[in-house]
């Protein structure tokens, strides 16, 4: 493969990005959408978040508890795997901390599942310590449907795929289970400072 | 935006299919594990954008066929087709 | 036809010419090596690749009926768009481009398949559709054909005076014009976006069986594919093709 496009560059690249690019990513200015599957649009009065698994009693909030918990706001950039990054991003959502805050559980991974059957695993560690929300807002704005509203899991430390859209839970698990694009050929972790995007990266 | 405007034809990701499909691959019929409704592969929806193909039951919306090019392989998962039906000569 | 087509591979095209064919929709004339036909309706990917390795990919129908020498596709230049300002403003004659294909036996017409045969296009998705027009006309069939074909404004209108030129001499086709934005002064045709009454003007009546294939972006072809059920043709006669958005 040597055919070079005569005068092809790509849209907008590495400029201005200096050390938050991860290798192989380029600048977004926008905010893309990708989707395996048709947008969910479940009521708010139908809504709600639940911890199921290896808990000692599940847990469960309804829209306006969950509303209620304490929520942060923070600015991350974000990188999706087909290799677009945006930089600065603002979100307001509940931390996963605050969530098994009190949770008795033996995990080590979890499991989100969303409306529509998407799936994304992590290990527990990825998502406490400060490290992921449960996010309802974006740029101060309800999260649009199209980004995964009312609420998306935000990892901003691993490829946004672990970022599921539309979540409505995390199941804890003593033993890892590959999620929708982890089973296809997509990276078990997927760090982007890594470059941990398919199977069998290191 | 919402999802259902960027989806697309399962028609269009035929140069995917056809990497792994040595023969016409968008007119094999497919049958739903979910819903039992069969359909061309064609006109099964896609969903998935660049991370892979995502082809769903135009009936019950339920995933029928995967398929993703990873580093030149290629992966399949059929396990929400109940079964494919190729023909000869198609 | 007919053999077991060969796994799909790359190959450079040259591009014979690039033709605007409206503000904001252009044509490219490609000479492809070893080049084995294609039927109408089908597309090819084309990627484009930087020095440093970076690429992108993207769909585009042929345009250009099997008959024609060398394929021609349709590409609307958007302007946040990465693949198509390329090909607009920066390819030029004796360039090459690099693609694979054909490809897609799903949406696909030839004259064998018969009719009648109802098309509908919105903006660019004229392009397939245009593949099988010139294919019928080619092969001088007189399998009827009516084409609903959807645009902003006058100048929007892709292929206008070929298509007037083919109805002009052809009592088995028909072509429809409606403008959803705008509409020069004196035009008498239908002025909005394409809906069940309209579809009920134009198309055949379900009884009639027609084949229709509807091309275009995915809410109009979703709007028109609805439209045509529930105005009682068979589901299993419709075939789509939708433009997506991140085209680009």
């Amino acid at each position: 493969m040597s055919f070079i496009s005569r005068g092809f560059k790509g849209r907008g690249r590495r400029e201005g990005a200096a050390g938050r690019l991860p290798p192989g990513q380029y600048l977004e200015h926008g905010f893309p959408v990708l989707s395996a599957g048709p947008t969910p649009h479940t009521p708010l009065d139908r809504w709600d978040f639940t911890m199921v698994g290896q808990v000692d009693q599940v847990r469960r909030w309804t829209w306006d508890e969950f509303l209620a918990l304490p929520a942060e706001t923070i600015t991350r950039d974000i990188h999706c795997v087909t290799k677009w990054s945006k930089l600065d991003s603002t979100w307001t959502g509940v931390s996963v901390d605050t969530l098994l805050d009190g949770v008795e559980t033996s995990a080590d991974y979890v499991l989100a599942f969303c409306d529509g059957g998407y799936t994304t695993n992590l290990p527990l560690e990825d998502v406490t310590g400060g490290k992921a929300w449960i996010a309802y807002a974006y740029e101060g704005q309800p999260l649009a449907p199209a980004h995964g509203g009312p609420a998306r899991l935000l990892v901003p430390h691993l490829y946004f795929w672990k970022s599921a859209k539309w979540v409505r839970g995390l199941e804890l698990l003593a033993a890892d289970q590959p999620g929708f694009w982890e089973s296809l050929g997509y990276h078990n972790r997927g760090d982007p400072w890594r470059e941990q995007r398919y199977w069998g990266d290191e | 935006m919402d999802a259902e405007a960027l989806r697309l034809d399962g028609n269009a990701a035929a140069g995917l299919l056809d990497q792994i499909f040595a023969s016409e691959v968008t007119t094999v019929r497919g049958t739903c594990a979910g819903c039992g409704r069969t359909s061309s592969i064609g006109a099964l929806l896609l969903y998935g954008g660049a991370m892979g193909a995502v082809l769903r039951c135009p009936g019950c919306e339920a995933v029928v066929l995967r398929a993703a090019a990873i580093r030149g392989r290629y992966l399949l998962d059929l396990r929400g087709a109940a079964h494919l039906e190729l023909r000869d000569g198609a | 036809m007919g053999a077991v087509p060969s796994r799909l591979s790359w190959r450079v095209a040259t591009v014979r010419a690039v033709q605007p064919e409206t503000q904001r929709v252009l044509s490219l004339v490609l000479d492809v090596p070893g080049w084995d036909g294609h039927q109408p309706g089908q597309h090819i990917d084309v990627r484009l690749t930087a020095a440093d390795g970076y690429q992108a990919q993207r769909s585009y129908s042929i345009s250009s009926a099997p008959e024609d020498p060398a394929i021609t596709i349709t590409v609307e230049r958007l302007d946040d768009g990465e693949v198509s300002p390329y090909l607009a403003d920066v390819l030029r004659p004796g360039d090459g481009l690099e693609l694979r294909g054909p490809i897609g036996g799903w949406f696909t017409w030839t004259t064998q398949d018969g009719g009648p045969l109802l098309l509908v296009a919105g903006g660019s998705g004229l392009a397939p559709l245009m593949a099988m027009l010139r294919h019928r006309a080619a092969r001088r069939s007189t399998v009827p054909v009516r084409l609903l074909y959807s645009s902003r404004g006058f100048d929007d209108i892709i292929y206008r005076a070929e298509l007037d030129r083919l109805v002009s001499h052809d009592p088995d086709l028909a072509v429809v014009h409606t403008l959803t934005r705008s509409q020069p002064p004196g035009w008498t045709g239908y002025a909005r976006r394409i809906d069940g009454a309209m579809l009920a003007a134009v198309a055949w009546a379900p009884e009639a069986r027609p084949l229709a294939m509807v091309c275009g972006p995915t809410p109009m072809v979703e709007a028109v594919a609805d439209a045509l059920v529930a105005l009682g043709h068979d589901p299993g006669r419709i075939r789509t093709e939708r433009f997506g958005p991140t085209g680009g």
